[in-house]
């Protein structure tokens, strides 16, 4: 089998009229890599995406979705790539099973109709209209809707807003389950966590530029994930970075109020990273104030 | 190796897809179509309703013509015009909202990223709108037989003429609906759209009233179109011959049926084949 990246981005770039959304983005995902694209709404992430599933043409730029560019694609790549969109098509009328069938036949090498509903929970819902699931449920049809293709490469987009923490987990195992099986998988996602559960490498996109791409736990450098001492004294809370912060510790006077020591986490050095960013709406002030204290 | 093997079975999509997805298609269009209390009851039930109610209303009134021992009764009358609203109202109206409705919701670019042919797509939406249309045809020739004693005919060339009008009129309102689909930006517009635009030439073609009480120009205008055909050809097939001294001209013209319904079935193909999208413009 091919060792060549399941999908090859390189300078993909969208624009309407005088606004770039998407601008210049390259990244490699290898086969059976899960990797995330992080960024806020309105980053360009859907954008990117859809420009791979093959429904907006790049306006610069190449993509290549094992080998193949998405535009060109023919119902033979479609059948290898599985697509859960950001919106739920509401195909209301028809039972779980029904829709699951029916996508089962388009596929030309489909999973088994009831491991997959039942793979996403839904067996006792089996006989139930979509359309009369709950918000949760109905986008654990958009799941399995997307890999009853047994796809290659499957896209999710945003796959767990609007979710209970019980359901994003049960969620987070079943694609665990499917990345397992080989499946290289595109998610985008605005929750931090999600990425850390389950991705390989991320990208961190806003304002349609690509701003950090590395593995999750390298992402944004070493000098980012600084360990950070935190107290509070007279004159206020104090922060200091520092690659030694047990002796920082030690150097306090007596017992500081609400001493930690945090080693900055994904989220942190995502915030960070999107508030340095000029064009977008200011969200985490707080970041910038550890970094003006770290300075 | 197994995954090699795998991986070649997925590439394949086997010879005879389109046709069996297409196939499948139909069963989950009419599967939807049944559940959807709007489509039954305002495409599917309401012509028959509204010829129960134009039937009965009118029942008692002077029959429309007499000529020697022959008369084109009200009920008689009606029964072609519910027909071709019939055909129009699954075909333009109900295919028309359908999908654009589905293409707004997202369910037909779902569909988009699945192998599924347009073509196949195409398939189950019309083997919805044919099959809903016979069955339902069925019901409104049954109701008006049963319940108003109105005799149908017994020679084979008027049902002929009821078979190729039928069909041609149904080719001709599918391909209409997917250009008029066209057009609704949004779920909540999309019947909002379709409605008015629906309801006016049913007004105009003499469906709802009959044709030559309308003034010349709304009947040049609505032999442009052709819904005013599709009643008249019904007609033609159904009603006595001498009904054709309701007829402009006083005369049957079954090869203008047959040319305004068959170029605005070829020019919305082409406009429909052109404009159609699985996806809304962003």
């Amino acid at each position: 089998m091919s060792t060549a990246p399941a999908v090859v981005v390189d300078g993909l770039t969208k624009r309407y009229g005088d606004r770039t959304v998407v601008d210049g983005v390259s990244f490699e995902i290898g086969r059976g890599e899960t990797f995330a694209l992080l960024g806020p709404n309105g980053a360009g992430k859907s954008t990117t995406v859809e420009m791979l599933e093959g429904f907006r043409t790049p306006t610069g730029g190449s993509a290549r979705v094992l080998g193949v560019d998405p535009r060109q694609g023919g119902r033979d790549w479609r059948s290898r790539i599985g697509v859960v969109l950001q919106s739920t098509g509401q195909a209301g009328a028809l039972t779980v099973r029904e829709i699951l069938t029916h996508f089962a036949r388009v596929f030309p090498a489909s999973r088994d109709v009831d491991e997959t509903i039942a793979a996403v929970g839904l067996t006792e819902h089996a006989k139930r209209r979509v359309g009369k699931l709950s918000g949760g449920q109905q986008r654990r049809v958009d799941v399995a809707l997307g890999i009853i293709g047994r796809p290659e490469v499957l896209f999710l987009d945003e796959p767990t807003t609007g979710f209970d923490p019980q359901a994003r987990r049960r969620f987070w195992q079943l694609i665990r389950d499917v990345a397992s099986d080989g499946t290289t998988i595109l998610l985008t996602t605005h929750y931090l966590d999600e990425a850390e559960q389950l991705a390989d490498r991320a990208g961190i996109i806003a304002g349609g530029r690509l701003l950090a791409l590395d593995a999750i736990d390298r992402i944004g450098g070493a000098e980012a994930r600084t360990p950070i001492v935190r107290w509070a004294d007279a004159s206020g809370r104090q922060e200091v970075h520092t690659h030694e912060p047990a002796a920082v510790v030690r150097g306090l006077p007596g017992e500081p109020d609400e001493l930690e020591i945090v080693r900055p986490r994904l989220e942190d050095i995502y915030l960070a990273m999107i508030d340095a960013e000029p064009a977008d709406e200011g969200g985490g002030s707080a970041a910038r104030e550890t970094e003006e204290v770290a300075a | 190796m197994t995954a090699t093997a795998v991986t070649d079975a997925r590439q394949n999509i086997r010879p005879g897809h389109t046709l069996q997805t297409g196939v499948d298609r139909i069963r989950v269009e009419l599967l939807q179509y049944m559940r959807r209390s709007d489509a039954l009851v305002f495409t599917f039930l309401f012509p028959v309703l509204l010829y129960v109610i134009f039937a009965s209303a009118f029942s008692a009134v002077d029959p429309m013509l007499i000529v020697g021992d022959e008369q084109v009764t009200q009920p008689q009358y009606y029964l072609p015009a519910m027909l071709a609203a019939g055909v129009f109202l699954s075909g333009v109206q109900n295919l028309g909202i359908e999908i654009a409705v589905e293409r707004n919701d997202g369910t037909l670019q779902r569909l988009a990223a699945t192998p599924l042919p347009v073509l196949a797509y195409c398939i189950g939406k019309l083997g919805q709108l044919v099959i809903t249309s016979i069955v339902q045809a069925a019901l409104l020739l049954a109701v008006a037989v049963l319940a108003f004693g109105i005799e149908l005919p017994t020679e084979p060339e008027r049902w002929l003429t009821l078979a190729w009008v039928f069909f041609l009129a149904l080719v001709c309102f599918a391909v209409l609906g997917v250009v008029i689909a066209q057009l609704p930006r949004s779920v909540s517009s999309a019947a909002a759209v379709v409605i008015p635009v629906a309801l006016a030439l049913q007004f105009i073609s003499g469906i709802f009233l009959p044709f030559a009480i309308l003034p010349e120009w709304l009947q040049t205008i609505a032999n442009a179109f052709p819904l005013a055909w599709v009643g008249h050809g019904f007609r033609s097939a159904l009603l006595p011959d001498i009904a054709r001294f309701l007829e402009v001209g006083e005369a049957w013209s079954l090869p203008m049926v047959a040319i305004v319904l068959g170029a605005w079935a070829v020019a919305g193909s082409v406009v429909a084949a052109v404009t159609f999208r699985w996806i809304k413009r962003g």
